[in-house]
């Protein structure tokens, strides 16, 4: 449903990603990870149609995005972006609301069957009860979950998530996780795809997906995580040794060391990256 | 569906009904604004004189000097609020004011041209109509020509720099002006007033207004999801800058409108949709309304305050700064709630 063919991205003059390309299908999870700095999320940007592509393209349904307009757009792929404050205290069902608004014509109201999508919406990521709340006012987790529900009631095959689980405590990281794999494999997916950006390797080994690793702007490996994950792809890409091991459950966690003497961890390089 | 159904109401009935109490609170204080002047009506004359019949000094007093003075006080009120309530979504701050974008510079500028050129009353409100639509028009235009991901901002910045170069040409015209005869006209003007306003002055600001509000009640929805920023709005199926073009002409047309009517009254735009907001929520479609009615409101009792509190007229601006600081420190002072 999304292909990127050979994006180059950036802004104006600066470029800063080559060599880009991707597709995401029904049923995919793709996992973006690499260091700060390193274009997500103007690979992000790019991808939504959001900042033109320096060179390459990006094809939304077969078709150019940059040929398409923006509701065209909004109805096939949602964006979730990092769990944020708004200047105004809207109630979290209003703000599940505004995710309906390119099924509404330019001068159309959310109506009884938006209204009842949207409470669906709220009530399948288990938050039902956040309805009336002020949305300004709730919690990281609570939000990012209100935002992903959004993305629900927006009803687009599609969704990309800029870092969900950034900033959220370890529970509330665990359950945004586990409500993102049932976006695609859950009773309820209805042939999703998800692209999202992580900090986390582990994220994308238990979300079981593809990963697209990325180091200044260029892709550095892209695969299975299984195939991509791996200590000397880790190590390369952040610049600090990495150790890959199997837990006692089979399921496979990153591990970065920590000693002061084998590890040239936080080069001045790699604070300008961030 | 159950629960859509409690959505709908909850966020439904009880407008409905508060603004149906608003208007008839509005009726009843237009009524008594009627009244109340040097030349004070009993409710019974004041009826008559309405129906046109009874005493034939009342009903001039009524119908010349009262009637329209207090229509204009609403219209004013009720457009200040509306183009506040819209700025502020727009631009995602609770702090803006209508005269973000420097219309009320750019409408002062034309006035005072205006009356510096000794223009007629008609000329000097259409030179101030002309400078505030002017101004904003070109802080959009020089903000489209800088190259900026963030078009708020940008819009904002030049609204500044527009309008303290309309403040500066404002000042040398003042500076130029007769001290006996302009420079005190200029000075009242750039404070708002509305006396001496007839109903001819009335007529052609009415209709500005409701053509300005067309578009904000029909937007309403993408109004509040514009809140949210350029970029989520645009993944969300907004064409951003066409929406945003559209409701910045709106509200300016009304700013301007109302500005070339009354002269600069600020404070009311900024503090009123914080009222509205207090009241029923941020919901655009809810706020406009209820924002509207309580503007015409303030400003009727303000005005009627600036007619009879003294043996001269007050200035309306002194007035609302007066009213609207305090009122807008305490708010502040209420803490992150106060943006409600």
């Amino acid at each position: 449903m999304l292909e990127a063919r050979d994006l180059a991205i950036g802004y104006g003059a600066t470029e800063i990603g080559v060599g880009l390309s991707l597709s995401v299908n029904a049923g995919d999870i793709l996992c973006l990870l690499g260091p700060n700095g390193c274009g997500k999320t103007t690979l992000f940007r790019t991808l939504l149609g959001l900042l033109p592509a320096l060179s390459g393209e990006v094809l939304l349904g077969g078709t150019p995005i940059a040929a398409q307009r923006r509701a065209e757009i909004a109805r096939q792929i949602a964006y979730v972006p990092q769990a944020h404050a708004p200047p105004f205290p809207f109630a979290a069902l209003e703000v599940v609301l505004m995710g309906r608004t390119a099924r509404l014509g330019a001068f159309g109201q959310p109506g009884q069957r938006d209204r009842d999508a949207a409470m669906r919406a709220l009530q399948q990521l288990g938050i039902g009860d956040l309805a009336h709340r002020d949305y300004s006012r709730l919690s990281g987790g609570q939000r990012q979950l209100v935002l992903i529900a959004r993305a629900l009631a927006q009803d687009a095959t599609l969704i990309v998530m800029d870092e969900p689980t950034a900033s959220l405590d370890f529970g509330n990281q665990a359950q945004v996780l586990a409500q993102v794999a049932a976006l695609v494999s859950g009773a309820a997916a209805e042939g999703r795809g998800v692209i999202l950006s992580t900090h986390d390797p582990d994220q994308a080994f238990a979300l079981d997906a593809r990963v697209l690793l990325m180091k200044d702007g260029r892709p550095h490996a892209d695969g299975t995580a299984d195939d991509v994950l791996t200590a000397t792809n880790l190590s390369h890409v952040y610049g600090l040794p990495v150790s890959v091991e199997t837990t006692g459950s089979g399921r496979k966690v990153c591990l970065p060391s920590l000693g002061r003497q084998s590890a040239p961890t936080m080069t001045s390089e790699a604070f300008t990256m961030a | 569906m159950g629960r859509g159904t409690t959505a709908a109401v909850s966020l439904g009935r009880p407008v409905l009904s508060l603004t149906g109490v608003l208007t008839v609170c509005l009726a009843a204080l237009a009524f008594v604004a009627v009244m109340i002047g040097p030349f004070a009506l009993s409710p019974s004359q004041t009826v008559m004189a309405l129906l046109g019949q009874g005493d034939a000094q009342a009903a001039i007093v009524v119908w010349n000097i009262r009637v329209p003075r207090v229509a204009a006080a609403l219209l004013v009120g009720a457009a200040l609020a509306a183009a506040g309530a819209s700025y502020q979504a727009l631009f995602r701050n609770p702090l803006v004011s209508p005269d973000i974008l420097g219309v009320s510079a750019g409408a002062g500028l034309g006035a005072v041209a205006g009356i510096f050129l000794s223009l007629p009353v008609a000329a000097i409100q259409a030179s101030a109509f002309v400078g505030g639509m002017a101004a904003v028009g070109v802080v959009t235009l020089v903000a489209s020509m800088v190259r900026n991901t963030d078009r708020t901002l940008t819009l904002v910045l030049i609204g500044v720099v527009i309008g303290a170069l309309a403040g500066a040409a404002t000042s040398l015209l003042k500076v130029m002006a007769d001290p006996y005869d302009q420079l005190p006209a200029i000075t009242f003007w750039l404070l708002g007033s509305l006396a001496a306003i007839t109903t001819e002055d009335i007529l052609p600001a009415l209709p500005m207004v409701f053509i300005g509000l067309i578009p904000l009640a029909l937007l309403r929805w993408r109004i509040n999801v514009l809140s949210l920023g350029d970029e989520e709005a645009r993944a969300l199926g907004i064409e951003v800058g066409r929406t945003r073009f559209l409701v910045i002409a709106a509200a300016t047309l009304i700013t301007a409108s109302v500005t070339a009517l009354a002269g600069v009254v600020g404070w009311v735009g900024l503090v009123i949709p914080h009222i509205a907001r207090m009241l029923v929520g941020p919901g655009f479609g809810r706020l406009l309304p209820v924002a509207v009615l309580i503007g015409a409101g303030y400003l009727l009792i303000v005005d009627t305050l600036a007619r009879t509190i003294a043996q001269v007229e007050v200035p309306l601006g002194i007035l609302t700064a007066v009213i609207g600081a305090p009122f807008f420190v305490w708010l502040l002072a209420r803490g992150r709630r106060g943006w409600a």
